[in-house]
């Protein structure tokens, strides 16, 4: 029995070793190399960060819930200001719906309570809806860059980025 | 009597009723933990359950395929707690009158094989649960709906059953407190609760009067601050997350005056009459005093009191403000609850520009 067996020396070992633990990188890498891939998918559905959303002069006084279920917007014309609301919920990110009725924006997870300008005055929600960048662009059509936010509590309303004077 | 019981149901009124309840329960385990006392309640429960669903509202509601698991839950739950007590109250006259738990008679401390006799046990248990998980799929059809989009929700969104009570809660806190902080002390805290207590009794038995506060404070979080919660963020929640009661309709135009204000605002604007300062950590500066007054001088206070002092030297300095800080925690729930109702208290610390608020 033992004359059949032959020991491998330290010298084989080793180059066993390394082969094996070669292998074993090369697996892992590919492993890591296809998950970072399956991230960045070749369709993505998400809402565009940035388009075009009519002229002005399309707005009336009030909310317009046009580009809220494509992009996530409402675009609210308020006081001479014409701003592009976020429609996600500052607590936990559900999406608020508009009521006309009650003029407020009421959020179906925990109840939270915005005003028309994005204010929050019922419910859990820390802080106010989040504005995006709205400006003109060269033609003369509104452009909304979801990419950009305003927040009220840091005082960012205020910036020229984050309103149309109409 | 419905205009009664639907305005009772608000959290506002229950939420009370449900504590004088479970402390009825716990004072009086004596009387409730007999059968006479299960038969008298099934008698008065049954009806009004039958009561309850002849309303073709709340039984809409009631036979949701979601909801159905929440009413068996109820069912068990209401018995075994029932059963719990029974048998505490048994063991609690025994052990007054000096004789060992049912539980330590030899004949019930006599030992089996693990197999057959847990082995098969559990074997059945398993056929049980998937015979009657496949019968469940089969009846119950899951909702199709339509598909997902990123810029709509339903109305009401609802969590699915089991976490109802932590969307209730939700409700009264920022999400990071309710959504992360209190679920995983919660977790952690059953989990530590084998390390923390280390008294002997109550092991293997049933019984209430030899740990009285074991019992007290895990009953209450169990019953009040979760089952509860359940049974309201279920049953009791509609459209826009507002409040219905059991015979209402669930209008989607319900409006519910609701104001909340911060204790920053409490203070500077109502109670000293000057503007909010600029600073915000000036600005908060009443609820930073009083929530750090809650987590670091309660304890120490309590520790100094009488009972305090004898809690430490059975258990130990660490395992003393471990247990008081689990226990402070689970109680800023409630405390948080009642300010709400009472003064439309939205946050005590809010700090929005740090996405800090308690
Ligand atoms: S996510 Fe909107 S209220 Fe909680």
């Amino acid at each position: 029995m033992s004359a059949t067996r032959k020991h491998l020396n330290r010298r084989e070992f080793f180059s066993y070793l390394t082969v094996a633990w070669v292998a074993f990188g090369a697996a892992c890498a590919g492993m890591a190399s296809l998950a970072f891939r399956f991230s960045y998918p070749n369709v993505n559905f998400e809402p565009e960060m940035e388009f075009l959303a009519g002229t002005p002069d399309m707005y009336e006084e009030g909310v317009d819930e046009r580009y809220k279920n494509g992009f996530g917007v409402w675009m609210v014309k308020q006081e001479g200001k014409l701003f592009a609301l976020s429609n996600i919920c500052t607590h936990l990110g559900c999406i608020p719906n508009w009521l006309p009725a009650e003029l407020k924006f009421k959020c179906p997870c925990h109840g939270s309570g915005y005003y028309t300008s994005g204010i929050n005055f019922e419910g859990p929600a820390p802080r106010p809806l989040e504005r995006y960048k709205i400006n003109l662009t060269a033609e003369g059509k509104i452009k909304v860059d979801k990419t950009k936010l305003y927040r009220y509590e840091k005082g960012q309303w205020d910036n020229p980025n984050a309103f149309l004077s109409v | 009597m419905r205009e009664f019981i639907n305005w009772m149901a608000d959290p506002i009124r229950s939420f009370p009723v449900v504590c004088v309840l479970f402390f009825l329960m716990m004072k009086y385990y004596r009387i409730v933990g007999t059968k006479k006392f299960l038969y008298l309640a099934l008698a008065f429960i049954i009806p009004t359950a039958i009561w309850f669903g002849s309303d073709p509202n709340f039984f809409t509601i009631l036979i949701l395929p979601d909801n159905i698991p929440i009413i068996i839950l109820l069912v068990l739950v209401g018995y075994l707690q029932w059963f719990t007590l029974y048998k505490s109250a048994e063991n609690d006259k025994r052990i007054e009158a000096g004789l060992c738990p049912i539980e330590g008679l030899p004949e019930n401390r006599e030992k089996v094989w693990c197999w057959p006799n847990l082995v098969y046990t559990e074997l059945f248990c398993i056929i049980a649960a998937t015979c009657f998980l496949v019968v469940w799929a089969i009846i119950f059809k899951a909702p199709l709906e339509e598909p997902a989009n990123p810029t709509w929700a339903p109305n009401p969104a609802k969590a699915p059953w089991y976490f109802l009570g932590l969307q209730e809660m939700l409700v009264y806190f920022d999400p990071w407190m309710a959504g992360v902080v209190l679920p995983g002390v919660v977790v952690v805290g059953l989990i530590a609760i084998p390390y923390i207590d280390t008294n002997p009794k109550g092991n293997g038995y049933f019984t209430i009067m030899e740990r009285p506060l074991a019992m007290w404070g895990f009953l209450f979080g169990w019953l009040v601050l979760w089952i509860y919660l359940i049974i309201v963020g279920t049953f009791l929640r509609g459209p826009n997350w507002t409040f219905y009661g059991p015979f209402e309709y669930w209008d989607y135009h319900k409006v519910v005056a609701e104001y909340n204000v911060n204790l920053s605002e409490f203070l500077w604007i109502k109670g000293l009459n000057t503007s909010m300062p600029q600073n915000m950590f000036l600005r908060e500066i009443l609820g930073i005093v009083v929530s750090l007054g809650y987590v670091f001088v309660l304890p120490p206070m309590m520790a100094a009191s009488k009972f305090g002092k004898g809690m430490i030297e059975k258990i130990g300095n660490m395992r003393y403000y471990i247990l008081v800080m689990l226990f402070l925690l689970m109680m800023s729930l409630p405390i948080k609850m009642v300010l709400r109702w009472l003064f439309s208290l939205k946050y005590i610390v809010a700090l929005p520009e740090l996405e800090l608020n308690l």
